[in-house]
């Protein structure tokens, strides 16, 4: 019998991946597709890293294709950007062993920068593109990337969104796939880009596309479903699909999984055999702007938004035009996400703010520093871009203009972009401050490793990298580590550095309050009589601190992690840390 | 079957996701397609979270749209009204009867709402519990979203043993018997 389990999109990617014979993954954290590497670790047959970033991830991807063996190699959305580079060669170039990258995009924007579509990417790279709609699926489609990369010479995409990587639907468990690498060839016109070789490159990678598209009119991973009415029929892909499905059961689809290139003749037919066409498809119009420069009629954009995610309803309500009589929310107070008890930033970004400085802010969980109570970080822009942008400022407006200024940017994103950043601020001389905000991990994508913190993705321990060592080998002479539950020493190290007229670099170490294994010795109590009801201890947004309704605090105990952030704050003697 | 649509919401790091695990894996053991979609990442610092379950014979899209809950289970107040609007005119609310303060409440921009409970019974039926309580009861204040689990569970159709049998398989193998506990609290009261 089948083995059925219940699977999270990613699971069932990695599924997919050991199932396809892969044997090299590379990737750095990004929700959402973080899962698939943790999940390629449950099998030994594959080798499983954390690389830097995704250019150096893809980049290790693409040397086992050259070797023969498939490789997955797994990214966010604006993890495509940092690897944009080594893909638009490998376009070029094409796969040996099988080459899949899978990007997740974010249309909502859970957890994202920006909402970029990576089909658009893909169409500039000419690089094919696979989206799957379930688990089922993810799975499925993973082996199947395989035999297109293989056959046609060519890396793959794998599209997938925020809703499909974080469902769990059904699975159908299959075998691995045994292989045997690939022999190597050396082939010089193929492998090596130099322009006369790219040349020639190019025409090959433009006939692919048209025999990929050729394949696409008859490949099952496109599908046509006539239901019994054919007075509307939907063009759609991916979870947009299950929408369709959900709202109109009996609808005609044309069903897409494999999304670039388009199978032309196959939406010709389908188009013909119903009388209003309607694109489906989340974020950019990419299939609609394409179906309408075959000279088709459709509706799409003008009806479905190009912000955030489909619905069911969005099909009840603008296509079969019914009026779904929806109760309004409640007007209530938002919760917006924090930084959690006993988080070791908090006493950095309180320093910041006490002592009125703005920060270049950077991606992690410290991006929370930038929304109020807190409010000190001014700018976020991508991964590493704190603290060149730190240096642009200065080179633009001079010394005066930064000395209220910090750059602050987490350890991984550090060891991620950072450091050529960092590079580039000894290189040309900069007078500012960067805060390397270390909390030993990964944090806000669930505590991956990194090369700072000493252990690998598949669990070996191996020497760590120093960040302190690599300040020191930049050149930087003011290079200074304070602990970050020492809140005294924060608020004075980040003071003096400041006022520094040159470079330097504040290391402010303390492991995440979620870390694994970390335990908390002390918690926090009110001592409700000394208490002036002055509100102190409420300014370091502590989410474990509830003000009562006479002004008092109370502390929740069940949430506090006892750093002692908010009895540094009280002057009254009405905070108090006790051993647990 | 009709494709039954559940809720559970909550402030990230309550474990929200724990108990969909856990209703997905009792739904999936009746044989039903089961389809659930979660929150990762960023929404768990704290934020408001939400996690879809629905089963039935044949499911399509993994989320819950307005007005189609059956039953929605709030693992703090606040969110129980937040969420209210997605539940069927005949819904059901589970809700732990416990306030967490969100950050513009702690800083005094906004109101935490008063009478909430109340106001969600003269428009749905309501069942609630300090579950917090319950479970330090017990010695394990972590294990309260099983006593809120409990409590949703008398509404469900499975057995007893089908419930200990998935939750001895979802918790943490050295949590079984505290959180079979937590469970039977409010299940068996």
């Amino acid at each position: 019998m089948v083995e059925k389990v219940i699977m999270l999109g990613n699971e069932a990617i990695a599924r997919g991946a050991w199932e396809a014979g892969v044997t090299v993954s590379s990737a750095y954290p990004g929700t959402p597709s973080t899962e698939i590497s943790e999940n390629i670790t449950k099998y030994p047959e594959i080798y499983a890293e954390w690389a830097p970033n995704e250019a150096v991830a893809l980049e290790v991807a693409i040397g086992s294709s050259f070797a023969g063996s498939r490789a997955l190699c797994s990214m966010k959305c604006v993890g495509l950007n940092v690897a944009s580079d080594p893909l638009y060669s490998m376009s070029y170039i094409g796969a040996t062993g099988g080459l899949v990258i899978i990007v997740a995009d974010d249309p909502g924007l859970y957890s994202s920068q920006n909402e970029q579509d990576t089909r658009r990417i893909a169409r500039a790279a000419v690089v094919p593109v696979i989206i799957p709609s379930d688990s089922q699926e993810a799975k499925d489609f993973m082996i199947e990337a395989y035999e297109i990369s293989e056959k046609f010479d060519t890396p793959v995409i794998v599209r997938t969104t925020t809703r499909l990587a974080h469902s769990q639907t059904v699975v159908e468990l299959g075998e691995r796939d045994e292989r045997q690498p690939i022999e190597y060839e050396k082939n010089i016109a193929k492998n090596v880009m130099m322009p006369a070789n790219a040349k020639n490159r190019h025409l090959v990678v433009e006939q692919r596309m048209k025999d990929l598209a050729e394949f696409g009119n008859t490949s099952k991973l496109n599908k046509v479903e006539m239901g019994s009415d054919t007075s509307v029929g939907f063009i759609t892909q991916g979870i947009e699909y299950q929408y369709v499905k959900e709202a109109y059961p009996d609808a005609c689809v044309l069903k897409l999984g494999l999304v670039n290139p388009l199978p032309e003749k196959l939406i010709r037919e389908f188009a013909e055999k119903v009388d209003t066409l309607y694109v489906f498809e989340e974020l950019e119009p990419v299939i609609e702007e394409q179906v309408k420069a075959m000279g088709i009629k459709c509706h799409g954009k003008d009806l479905f938004t190009i912000q955030g995610e489909y619905s069911a309803n969005l099909i009840r309500e603008k296509v079969l035009n019914q009026n779904l009589d929806l109760k309004a929310p409640a007007q209530i107070p938002g919760r917006p996400p924090i930084l959690c008890p006993g988080c070791p930033h908090r006493s950095t970004f309180y320093a910041l703010k006490r002592l009125g400085l703005h920060a270049a802010g950077d991606i992690g969980c410290y991006t929370l520093g930038a929304v109020p109570p807190l409010g000190v970080i001014d700018t976020t822009v991508c991964m590493g871009s704190s603290i060149a942008s730190l240096h642009g400022m200065e080179k633009a407006r001079g010394r005066e203009f930064i000395k209220n200024w910090v750059a602050v940017i987490g350890d991984s994103t550090f060891m991620h972009t950072g450091i050529a950043s960092l590079e580039n601020l000894a290189y040309n001389q900069s007078t500012g401050t960067v805060l390397i905000m270390d909390n030993s991990t990964t944090g806000m994508t669930g505590h991956q490793d990194h090369a700072a913190t000493g252990k690998t993705l598949m669990g070996e321990t191996v020497p760590a990298i120093s960040i302190y060592k690599v300040c020191k080998a930049l050149n930087i002479e003011h290079v200074v580590e304070v602990d970050a539950f020492d809140n005294d020493a924060v608020y004075k190290v980040v003071k003096e550095e400041v006022n520094r007229e040159s470079l330097s670099v504040v290391i402010v170490c303390g492991p995440c309050a979620l870390l694994k294994g970390q335990t908390f010795p002390y918690k926090v109590r009110a001592i409700t009589d000394n208490c002036k009801k002055c509100g102190a201890c409420l300014k370091p947004a502590c989410p474990a601190i509830t003000k009562n309704d006479d002004n008092t605090v109370s502390i929740n105990s069940t949430m506090c992690n006892g750093c002692g952030l908010c009895v540094s704050q009280c002057h009254f003697g009405a905070l108090e840390k006790y051993e647990v | 079957m009709e494709t039954k649509n559940v809720m559970i919401v909550g402030v990230g790091g309550q474990g929200t996701l724990l108990t969909s695990r856990i209703l997905g894996g009792i739904m999936t053991q009746a044989g039903y397609e089961v389809k659930l979609s979660e929150v990762h990442g960023m929404a768990q610092r704290g934020g408001s979270v939400v996690t879809f379950v629905r089963y039935g014979d044949k499911v399509h899209e993994p989320i819950v749209e307005e007005g189609q809950a059956d039953v929605l289970i709030a693992f703090e107040r606040l969110e129980a009204k937040r969420y209210a609007h997605f539940l069927k005119k005949d819904g059901v609310i589970i809700v732990n009867d416990e306030r967490i303060d969100p950050m513009p409440v702690v800083m005094g921009a906004a109101e935490y709402p008063d009478n909430i409970i109340e106001e969600l019974k003269s428009e749905y039926k309501v069942y609630d519990i300090n579950a917090m309580e319950v479970a330090k009861e017990l010695g394990n204040s972590r294990v309260f979203n099983n006593v809120v689990l409990g409590l949703a569970a008398k509404h469900m159709d499975f057995s007893k043993e089908e419930w200990l049998k998935v939750i001895e398989e979802k918790v943490p193998p050295k949590t079984v018997d505290i959180n079979k506990k937590a469970f039977l609290a409010s299940y068996e009261a």
